[in-house]
């Protein structure tokens, strides 16, 4: 009787739950849906759906997920047959399920390590898994400082703020480097990730390569250096940035949406840069295709000197079988790369703070998807 | 040990196991019905069995799997990283952190929940113990992931006045000095897991002392005692055990609370003696945030991790049922 009673009441207090649990989520969803519906119905007549159907299963990057989303939702309004399922379980999962041969492809924010190559050669029937370079995404350097707008740092401060070495906001390395705010002395809160992320292996693998003498760590997902403080996810950081006093941290460029100042970036060009979808195109397309054969992955160029060129960028990538993708899911496979690799396709990215890979490169990836087998 | 009191309880003289021996029907007659029960009974009680030695076989042959390919210690490491060459994980700040954490959530939860469960039962008027009962039940009932939202949301930006006023009155303990950061510390987890726990002790703890045997109230109201001298001398004394138990429901809770640890901490893989500055991590918040993105080296270790909580799990428990074995003359079955 009692315990019937406790079931009752906990019944109507999970129903309560849920609903303002899907009444949040409705809310969450709202933000990123607005901006892609208005392209959506433009590029719908560029999509060559061929002769696609059925189900296409893909998992990796969560860095990507709002990309894939307006992606799908694009194309699967012109090529009904096809269904497709991104499961933003991280990179590393990722991986593992496409090696597995459980999904028809993997999105990565780090291109294949060689152990992972060879490990893909059972699910690609005797061929191996390329990189194919799809989305770009500065990442920024938001913080929270009452009176302060604007702030220019560069690599060597950044990674000495991150590492524990400045603590206050009036350090002499920052002041120098912005001679017209006015920095109070209050203490500097760093925030990382707690969880391990592509965002933090692209943050410091731009630490190491520019300020290598300051940032001692060899990189990596999981953050390595020593203190400061920690947050689950790119969300958790730039809520923490918007309620702290003080506080700096990194997180994807579309993180940095309401109110949170982003830190313009001084690098080897005469004047700092600002963290945007267009000047991080402009830094990617100075990066080196490091791959052999048809693997495109990237080697970025963390010290442009070009004007306007965002070096602190990440880069996430398609994986698939260069040949011996699975016969089923092939042509949906390739019809859906082929639609956002296209010109249409990269240009959806933009709407949602994303950066389009460049032509020479993605004009690369075209041939590439169109020799998959 | 629930196998050994069925095969007692079964016809005492038969030298082998009684299904397979009907000759020892001397005591009553065993029907097919008897027969039946018991191989069910026997075969969930091996069944049990069974799977908790395949689950800790699983657990230590991949934990083993990935301790073997750690290079520095598994115990004293303060790093948590399998992507290295070579790979470097140990759980030192986990176990601190686990311990601490709950630790704090016990300090705060038990008094206050046995002072709820004393007015419900003694002191509050019927109208006003029912719904606060019904109110606790509720705490009960919120998912964790909310108390975490809530506590990243609400909590958090309110314990600055408190962590300002330790550490300006408290801050020379060395424990409760505050250098300022955002309040995401142990202390604030403690909290919220005390919050978490509140609902299960006092619960429990409500029911006991309802059991508390009139006679012994009332004879000691005859002798002239007080109200709080009744609670002390009877109801207290007889609830010592059951309250026990209710802790260590409570305890198990916060030992193992995941999402609500990983959305409100700010976890460093550093041990901090102060406990109001971030620090620290958890078991179940550490296997949470690193899991999705984990190889499969890094699910071994993580695994490894959540070996250990086992283990330390057994050893709480197993310390407090030795504690309550030992107030046994105390307990409501004696009574």
């Amino acid at each position: 009787m009692k315990l019937q009673r406790m079931n009752r009441r906990a019944l109507t207090l999970g129903a309560l739950a849920v609903s303002g649990a899907l009444a949040l989520t409705a809310c969450g969803s709202d933000d990123t849906g607005k901006s892609n519906t208005d392209a959506t119905t433009s590029s719908n007549s560029a999509i060559k759906c061929d002769n696609a159907k059925g189900q296409l299963q893909a998992s990796g990057s969560s860095a990507q997920k709002n990309a894939i989303d307006a992606w799908v939702k694009a194309y699967t309004a012109s090529c009904k047959g096809v269904q497709i399922n991104y499961n933003p379980t991280g990179s590393g999962a990722g991986v593992t399920a496409f090696t597995q041969g459980q999904t028809a492809f993997a999105g990565s924010d780090s291109p294949l390590k060689p152990e992972e190559v060879t490990a893909s050669k059972k699910a690609c029937g005797g061929s191996q898994a390329i990189d194919l370079p799809m989305v770009g995404g500065p990442i920024a350097i938001g913080f929270h400082l009452s009176g302060v707008d604007s702030l220019t740092l560069d690599a060597a401060t950044l990674a000495k703020i991150f590492d524990g070495k400045i603590t206050k906001w009036d350090d002499e390395a920052i002041a120098k480097l912005n001679p017209s705010a006015k920095l109070p002395s209050t203490k500097i809160q760093a925030f990382h990730r707690s969880d391990e992320s592509g965002t933090t292996d692209n943050f410091t693998k731009y630490l190491k390569a520019v300020a290598p003498s300051d940032w001692k760590y060899s990189g990596g997902k999981a953050w390595q250096a020593k203190g400061g403080q920690s947050a689950q996810g790119s969300s958790g950081l730039a809520q923490q940035v918007k309620q702290t006093e003080g506080a700096i941290s990194y997180f994807e460029l579309s993180y940095a949406a309401d109110g949170i100042s982003t830190v313009d970036l001084k690098t080897g060009a005469a004047t700092p840069v600002k963290a945007s979808v267009e000047n991080a195109t402009k830094a990617i397309s100075t990066a080196k295709v490091a791959g052999t054969g048809k693997d495109l992955s990237l080697s970025l160029n963390y010290k442009p000197t070009e004007e306007g060129a965002y070096p602190l960028t990440l880069v996430t990538y398609e994986i698939v079988c260069e040949k011996g993708n699975k016969a089923d899911t092939l042509p949906a496979t390739k019809s859906f790369l082929t639609y956002i690799a296209s010109e249409d396709g990269q240009k959806l990215l933009t709407d949602a703070k994303y950066a389009p890979i460049p032509d020479e490169i993605i004009s690369k990836v075209r041939t590439t998807i169109s020799s998959l087998s | 040990m629930d196998i050994s009191t069925q095969n007692t309880e079964a016809p005492p003289p038969a030298p082998g196991p009684p299904v397979a021996a009907p000759t020892s029907a001397s005591r009553g007659a065993t029907r097919p019905g008897d027969r039946i029960f018991l191989g069910l009974s026997r075969g969930s009680g091996i069944f049990l069995l069974v799977i908790m030695a395949a689950i800790a076989a699983f657990l230590t042959y991949r934990a083993a799997n990935a301790i073997s390919k750690d290079h520095t210690n598994f115990l004293t490491t303060f790093e948590w990283n399998t992507n290295l060459e070579p790979a470097s994980f140990g759980i030192a700040v986990l176990a601190f952190g686990t311990v601490v954490s709950a630790i704090i959530a016990m300090a705060l939860a038990v008094p206050v929940s046995v002072g709820i469960a004393l007015f419900i039962t003694h002191y509050a008027p019927r109208r006003l113990g029912g719904p606060i009962a019904f109110v606790v039940d509720l705490l009960a009932a919120v998912p964790s992931i909310v108390y975490g939202l809530w506590g990243a949301l609400v909590l958090v930006p309110h314990m600055d006045g408190l962590f300002g006023w330790l550490d300006h009155y408290f801050g020379w303990t060395g424990v409760f000095e505050w250098q300022g950061g955002a309040p995401r510390s142990m202390l604030t987890v403690g909290v919220l897991l005390a919050i978490m726990i509140l609902p299960i002790i006092t619960n429990v703890s409500r029911e006991v002392f309802r059991q508390v045997p009139r006679m012994h109230e009332e004879a000691a109201l005859a002798l002239g005692a007080t109200r709080w001298e009744v609670i002390r001398m009877s109801v207290l004394p007889f609830g010592r055990s059951g309250v026990i138990s209710a802790s260590m429901l409570g305890l198990g809770r916060a030992l193992g609370e995941t999402m609500a640890v990983a959305t409100v901490l700010s976890p460093t893989f550093e041990i901090n003696a102060s406990l109001l500055d971030p620090g620290g991590g958890t078991f179940a918040q550490n296997i949470a945030s690193k899991f999705s993105e984990a190889t499969p080296l890094g699910q071994d270790a993580l695994i490894a991790s959540g070996l250990v909580l086992f283990v330390i799990t057994l050893l709480v428990n197993g310390a407090a049922r030795m504690i309550i074995n030992r107030r046994k003359e105390y307990s409501g079955a004696n009574a």
